[in-house]
C-alpha cells in the first residue's frame, strides 16, 4: 500500500463530490455560527464522542492543526466518517440549531475541512505514549473497527498486526461506501497514517482458510474481530443464479475499483436500505437508462434514511412499492425481464402475495440488495466465543466477548450499522485491551 | 401599531449654536469630507452638513494607513487609521469650500482647522476659512497621532491650558460658531471642556479618535498598518467606541461648568445610534466611519428611521427629546440597593445549549442548575452535580446511529421543543440578578430578568451610609 492506487478518471468524472469541500473563509463562518454549546448534545449524538464544539472553535481560531488533533483524538478515521457519516440523524441532527435558526451546524463538512488540511499538511499521528510494550494483538479484518482498535493500540505503544483477505485495506470503507461520499484512494489516505504508527498489515490471508485461529491464538496475547458481515443473501428464485444477477456489494466493489467503469441498459435493484439505494445511484451515474428498485413492502417500511431515500429519487431512481419478484427470465442466455408480483400488507402486518397479480418489468441487470449474512462458519470455529443471532455477544462497554481473551466491534457484533459505529466500537476495545494488558503486567 | 396617522412629518432642522442644517446627520471631518466634490455628492445624498477634513499647513501622509478589527465574521468593528490632516494644498480647499457654500446655501459647512500653536497663524486660517464662506470652524485638538508631535492636535487637547489659550485666540477674530473637537485620550474629559468653554468656545464636539494598535501580524509580527515594516499607534473608532463616547458625552453634557452645544461622535452608523447621543444631550451627530464603511447612501435610512421614531414617540422636534437621558444616567452611589432582579428561563423558547450554565458556573454564582428532570424543585436545593460530572457521564455513554428500521424514533411526548434534561433551572434563592445568563443566552427573550419584591422601600448606598453616620434611621 505504498504506492496509493489512484481513482480511475472515468469513475472520477462519473462520480463528483456530494458535498464540495469548504472554501476557508465560508469554513471560518460557518464555524463562528456554533453556539459552544456545554455538554455538547452534537457530541453525546456522536458514537465516538469527538467534542465537536472543540474542534470547530478552532477552525475559527485558525488552529486548524490543534482542530484536526482534537478530532483524530476520538476518531482515528475522522476523514472518512465526515464524509460518509449521516450526519443528519447524528451529529448535525442532535445540533441545537435545529430549535433556533433551523440550520444545524455543518458539523460534518467542517469536519473534513480540518481533515483535509491536516492531510494536505502532511499530519502524522500522534502517539499516546511514547513506551514500547511486547506485547502482540492481531485484529482480524481490516475494516474500521480493526484499524480503529489497531490504532488505539498502536498509539500506546502495543505490537499490532492487522490481517485482510482482501489486498487492500478499509473493509467497505474502500470496497463499499459510495464513491461520491468516499473515493478509494482518500479511504486508503487515511489508512497510510495508521501503517505508519507500526501496525503491521498483512494482506490477502484468509483467517481461517490460509491461517488457523489456533496459530493466531498461539502468537497473540489479545484477539480482536472486526470481520464485518459475509457474503450478501443470495436471489433465491428461479433464474437467481443467471450471471447478470450481480450483487450489491459486488457491483459497488467492481466500480469503486475501477473493474466497471459503464453500465448500459435497464438496471433492477432489489430491496431497499442503504446498499440498494447506493446500488441504484451507482447504476444510473454509470449511464444506466432506467433504474427502478422493486421492495416489498412501502415506503413507510425502508430501512434506508430518508435523506439516502431522497437523494435516490433526485438521480433519476424510480420505485415500486409491494413488489415481490418471483423469477428472472431471460432467453438465449441475455437476461431480459424480471418477474414479480404484487404484495398486500395484512392488518397484522404479514404479506401476502396478491393472486393473478404477476408483471414483468424489463431489465437487463439484476442488483439483489436483501442484506448480508452474518459469518456463521467463521464464527463457529471460535472456542467460547458466545454468539447470538449470527452476532457476537460482547459487554458493550469494552467489547470483550465471552472469551476474555477475545474482543470484538463492528458490524459483526451489532449486525450491520455505521462505519463511525465500527470506529466506536474499535476504539473501546483498545482501550479496554490495553487497561488489560497494563493490569497484566503493573 | 403606533399612531402613524400624523401627516405632518416630524422637523429634524437643528440650530447648533447658530449653525443651521436641514437635519443632525454631518459627515465628520475626515475622508468622506476631503474635498468639495464629495461633500456635494454627500449633501445630494441627504448629509444635513459636513465637517471639512482638517485644513492647516498641508502634509504628507503614508501608506498604508488604516487597519480594521473584525469580529466572528463582521468587518470594521473597529477601525484605526495613522492619517494626518488634508494633504491637498490650501488654496484648493478654501476654493472648494466656496464652491460648495454657493451651491448649497443650506446645508452647514463647519471648517476643521489645525496649525501650530502662534496666535498669528491661527488669526490667518480662521479668516481664510470664514472669508471662503464656512457656516463654522472646529479646531481640531485631538489628532492623536502625527500632528501632536508638532505640537498641534492632541498635543493641545490634552493640556487644559493651551486649549483655553488657543480658543481664546480664535474667539478674537473669529465671526462664526467656534466648536472645540475634544480628545478622548486623557484622564478626565471635562477638564479640557471647561477650558474651552473658559476659552469662550460656543460649542464642542466629542470625540476624536482613542490612541490605538489594532493587532500584529503573526508571521511578520509588524502591527497593522503596516509601513514598510514599522507601525505607530493610530486612532481608534467605528462601532467599537461607540460606548466611550457616549459615556464621554454624558460627562460633559451633566457637567454644569463644561456642558455647551455638543456633536457627538464615534461609532454611529444608524439613526438608532444618533438618537442615543440625542439623548444624552447631543445637538448634531457626526459620522465617519460607517460613511467610509458603506458610503454616503447610509444618511436615508438614519434620516427616515429617525423620523418614524420621533412620529412614534410624537416628537414634533430633535429638541423635544434632546437630553432626556441625562438625569437617568446618576452616580453609583445613589442606586437603590434594594431594587432585586432575578433570571427567568422560558422553556418553550429555550434551546438547549446551556451556555447560561456555564455562564453562570464559571463567571457569576453557580444558580443555574441542569436537574430539571428530578421534577419540580422548590426553594434551595444544595446537591448537585458539577459540570464536569455531567460531562463525563455523557461522554462515557454509548451512542449508536439510529437506523430506522431497528431504532423507531421516540414518540415526541416533551412538553418543550427541547429535552426537559437540557433545559436549565435558575435557583432564585441564589441567583444576584447579574444578567449574565440573559445576556450569553442566544434566543431573544428566552431569558428575561424579572423583578422580586423585597418588601424594602428604595435605599442607595449614599442614603445608607448618611442615616449610619448620623444615627438617623
Ligand atoms: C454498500 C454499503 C454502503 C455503506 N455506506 C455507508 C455509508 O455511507 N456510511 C456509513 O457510515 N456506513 C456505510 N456502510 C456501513 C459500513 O461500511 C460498515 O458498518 C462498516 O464498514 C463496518 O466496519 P467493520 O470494520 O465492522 O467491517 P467491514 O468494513 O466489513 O470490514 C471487515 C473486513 O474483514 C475482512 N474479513 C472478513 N473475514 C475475514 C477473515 N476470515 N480473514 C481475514 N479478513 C476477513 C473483510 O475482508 C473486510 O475487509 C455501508 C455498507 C455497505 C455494505
Ligand atoms: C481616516 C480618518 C481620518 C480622520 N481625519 C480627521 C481629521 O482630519 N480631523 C479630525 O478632526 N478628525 C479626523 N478623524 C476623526 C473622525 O472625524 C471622527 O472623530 C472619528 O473617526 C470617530 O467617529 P466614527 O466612529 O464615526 O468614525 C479621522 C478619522 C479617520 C478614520
Ligand atoms: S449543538 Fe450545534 S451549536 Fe451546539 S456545539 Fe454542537 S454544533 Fe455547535
Ligand atoms: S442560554 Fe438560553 S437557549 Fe441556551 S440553555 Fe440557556 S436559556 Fe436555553
Ligand atoms: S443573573 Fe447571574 S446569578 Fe442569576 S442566574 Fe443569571 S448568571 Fe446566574
Amino acid at each position: 500500500m505504498h504506492d496509493l492506487p489512484q481513482q480511475n478518471a472515468e469513475i472520477a468524472r462519473r462520480f463528483p463530490d456530494l458535498h464540495p469541500p469548504f472554501a476557508s473563509q465560508a469554513a471560518v463562518i460557518e464555524a463562528n455560527r456554533c453556539l459552544n454549546c456545554f455538554d455538547a448534545p452534537c457530541t453525546a449524538a456522536c458514537p465516538t464522542h469527538i467534542d465537536v464544539p472543540r474542534f470547530i472553535k478552532k477552525i475559527a481560531s485558525g488552529n486548524l492543526r490543534g482542530s484536526a488533533l482534537s478530532i483524530l483524538d476520538a476518531n482515528v478515521l475522522a476523514a472518512s466518517c465526515s464524509r460518509v457519516c449521516p450526519v443528519q440523524v447524528l451529529c448535525e441532527g442532535a445540533c441545537v440549531m435545529h430549535r433556533y435558526n433551523k440550520q444545524p451546524i455543518a458539523i460534518g463538512r467542517l469536519q473534513r475541512y480540518s481533515m483535509d488540511a491536516f492531510h494536505s499538511s502532511h499530519g502524522t499521528l500522534p502517539r499516546k505514549s511514547l513506551e514500547e510494550h511486547p506485547q502482540r494483538i492481531a485484529c482480524l479484518g481490516a475494516g474500521p473497527a480493526s484499524l480503529a482498535a489497531a490504532a488505539e493500540l498502536r498509539q500506546r505503544g502495543y505490537q499490532v498486526t492487522v490481517f485482510d483477505k482482501r489486498p487492500q485495506p478499509g473493509g467497505l470503507n474502500t470496497y463499499g461506501v459510495a464513491e461520491y461520499k468516499l473515493p478509494l484512494p482518500d479511504s486508503l489516505r487515511e489508512i497510510k497514517l495508521i501503517e505508519d504508527l507500526g501496525v503491521k498489515f498483512r494482506f490477502g490471508v484468509e483467517i481461517g482458510r490460509d491461517i488457523a485461529l489456533e496459530d493466531i491464538g498461539q502468537q497473540f496475547d489479545y484477539i480482536f474481530l472486526g470481520v464485518g458481515l459475509g457474503e450478501m443473501h443470495k436471489l433465491d428464485i428461479p433464474g437467481g443464479d443467471h450471471p447478470a444477477v450481480i450483487d450489491a456489494l459486488e457491483f459497488i466493489a467492481n466500480y469503486k475499483t475501477g473493474r466497471t467503469t459503464g453500465v448500459q441498459g435497464d438496471v433492477v435493484v432489489i430491496g431497499a436500505g442503504n446498499t440498494a439505494i447506493d446500488a441504484a445511484n451507482a447504476s444510473t451515474r454509470l449511464g444506466a437508462k432506467r433504474v427502478t428498485i422493486l421492495y416489498r413492502r412501502t415506503q413507510a417500511h425502508i430501512s434506508a434514511f430518508d435523506f439516502e431515500y431522497e437523494h435516490a429519487k433526485d438521480e433519476g431512481v424510480a420505485f415500486h412499492w409491494l413488489t415481490q419478484p418471483v423469477a428472472v427470465n431471460s432467453s438465449n442466455g441475455k437476461l431480459t425481464s424480471i418477474e414479480c408480483t404484487r404484495m398486500d400488507i395484512a392488518n397484522d402486518g404479514t404479506l401476502h402475495p396478491v393472486a393473478n397479480s404477476n408483471f414483468r418489468v424489463d431489465c437487463d441487470i439484476v442488483i439483489p440488495a436483501i442484506g448480508q449474512s452474518p459469518l456463521v462458519e467463521f464464527l463457529s470455529k471460535l472456542s467460547n466465543v458466545r454468539i447470538e443471532k449470527g452476532r457476537v455477544l460482547v459487554d458493550r462497554a469494552t467489547g470483550q466477548t465471552s472469551n476474555p481473551k477475545y474482543f470484538a466491534g463492528g458490524d459483526c457484533i451489532n449486525g450491520g450499522r455505521e462505519v463511525v459505529d465500527a470506529v466506536a466500537d474499535g476504539k473501546r476495545a483498545g482501550i479496554a485491551i490495553a487497561k488489560a494488558l497494563e493490569a497484566a503486567h503493573a | 401599531m403606533p399612531d402613524m396617522s400624523r401627516t405632518t412629518q416630524p422637523d429634524l432642522s437643528i440650530n447648533f449654536a447658530g449653525i443651521k442644517s436641514p437635519n443632525p446627520f454631518w459627515l465628520a471631518s475626515a475622508p468622506p469630507t476631503n474635498s468639495g466634490e464629495q461633500i456635494m455628492r454627500a449633501f445630494d445624498a441627504g448629509w444635513g452638513g459636513a465637517v471639512w477634513k482638517t485644513i492647516g499647513e498641508p502634509i504628507t501622509n503614508v501608506s498604508s494607513r488604516y487597519s480594521s478589527i473584525d469580529w466572528n465574521g463582521q468587518r470594521m468593528m473597529g477601525f484605526n487609521n495613522i492619517e494626518l490632516i488634508s494633504d491637498r494644498p490650501l488654496e484648493d480647499n478654501l476654493r472648494e469650500i466656496t464652491e460648495v457654500k454657493k451651491r448649497y446655501p443650506s446645508n452647514a459647512v463647519v471648517v476643521s482647522l489645525m496649525v501650530e500653536s502662534r496666535r498669528e497663524a491661527w488669526h490667518t486660517i480662521v479668516q481664510q476659512a470664514e472669508d471662503a464662506g464656512a457656516d463654522g470652524l472646529e479646531l481640531n485638538f485631538g489628532c492623536p497621532h502625527g500632528m501632536s508631535e508638532r505640537g498641534m492636535g492632541s498635543a493641545v487637547g490634552q493640556v487644559p491650558e493651551y486649549a483655553e489659550m488657543i480658543t481664546a485666540w480664535v474667539k478674537e477674530k473669529a465671526k462664526t460658531p467656534v466648536i472645540i473637537k475634544l480628545t478622548p485620550n486623557i484622564t478626565d474629559i471635562r477638564s479640557v471642556a471647561r477650558a474651552a468653554k473658559g476659552g469662550g468656545a460656543d460649542a464642542l464636539s466629542a470625540i476624536n479618535t482613542i490612541n490605538s494598535i489594532t493587532g500584529i501580524d503573526l508571521n511578520t509580527f509588524i502591527p497593522a498598518p503596516n509601513v514598510g515594516g514599522k507601525s505607530s499607534h493610530g486612532g481608534y473608532c467605528g462601532p467599537a467606541v461607540k460606548p466611550i463616547a457616549l459615556n464621554m458625552v454624558h460627562q460633559v453634557m451633566s457637567d454644569p461648568e463644561a456642558a455647551l452645544p455638543i456633536s457627538g461622535i464615534g461609532g454611529i452608523g444608524t439613526w438608532r445610534d444618533a438618537v442615543e447621543f440625542i439623548l444624552l444631550g447631543a445637538g448634531t451627530v457626526q459620522v465617519c466611519t460607517a460613511a467610509m464603511h458603506y458610503g454616503y447612501r447610509i444618511v436615508e435610512d438614519m434620516i427616515d428611521g429617525l423620523q418614524t421614531w420621533m412620529t412614534e414617540k410624537h416628537f414634533a422636534g430633535i429638541e423635544a427629546f434632546r437630553g432626556l437621558s441625562i438625569p437617568k444616567v446618576t452616580s453609583w452611589k445613589h442606586l437603590d440597593l434594594n431594587y432585586k432582579i432575578v433570571a427567568h428561563i422560558n422553556e418553550q423558547k429555550c434551546i438547549g445549549c446551556d451556555l447560561c450554565y456555564t455562564a453562570c458556573w464559571d463567571g457569576a454564582h453557580q444558580c443555574i442548575h441542569l436537574d430539571r428532570v428530578s421534577g419540580p424543585v422548590n426553594g434551595h436545593v444544595e446537591l448537585h452535580k458539577k459540570p464536569a460530572d455531567i460531562q463525563n457521564e455523557t461522554r462515557s455513554s454509548i451512542a449508536v446511529t439510529p437506523i430506522p428500521k431497528l431504532d423507531p424514533p421516540k414518540s415526541a411526548q416533551e412538553p418543550y421543543p427541547t429535552p426537559l434534561a437540557r433545559i436549565p433551572r435558575v435557583d432564585e434563592t441564589e441567583c444576584v440578578g447579574c444578567n449574565l445568563c440573559s445576556l450569553v443566552c442566544p434566543v431573544e427573550d428566552c431569558i428575561t430578568m424579572v423583578e422580586v419584591k423585597t418588601g424594602l422601600h428604595p435605599e442607595s448606598w449614599d442614603e445608607r451610609t448618611t442615616t449610619t453616620l448620623t444615627g438617623k434611621n
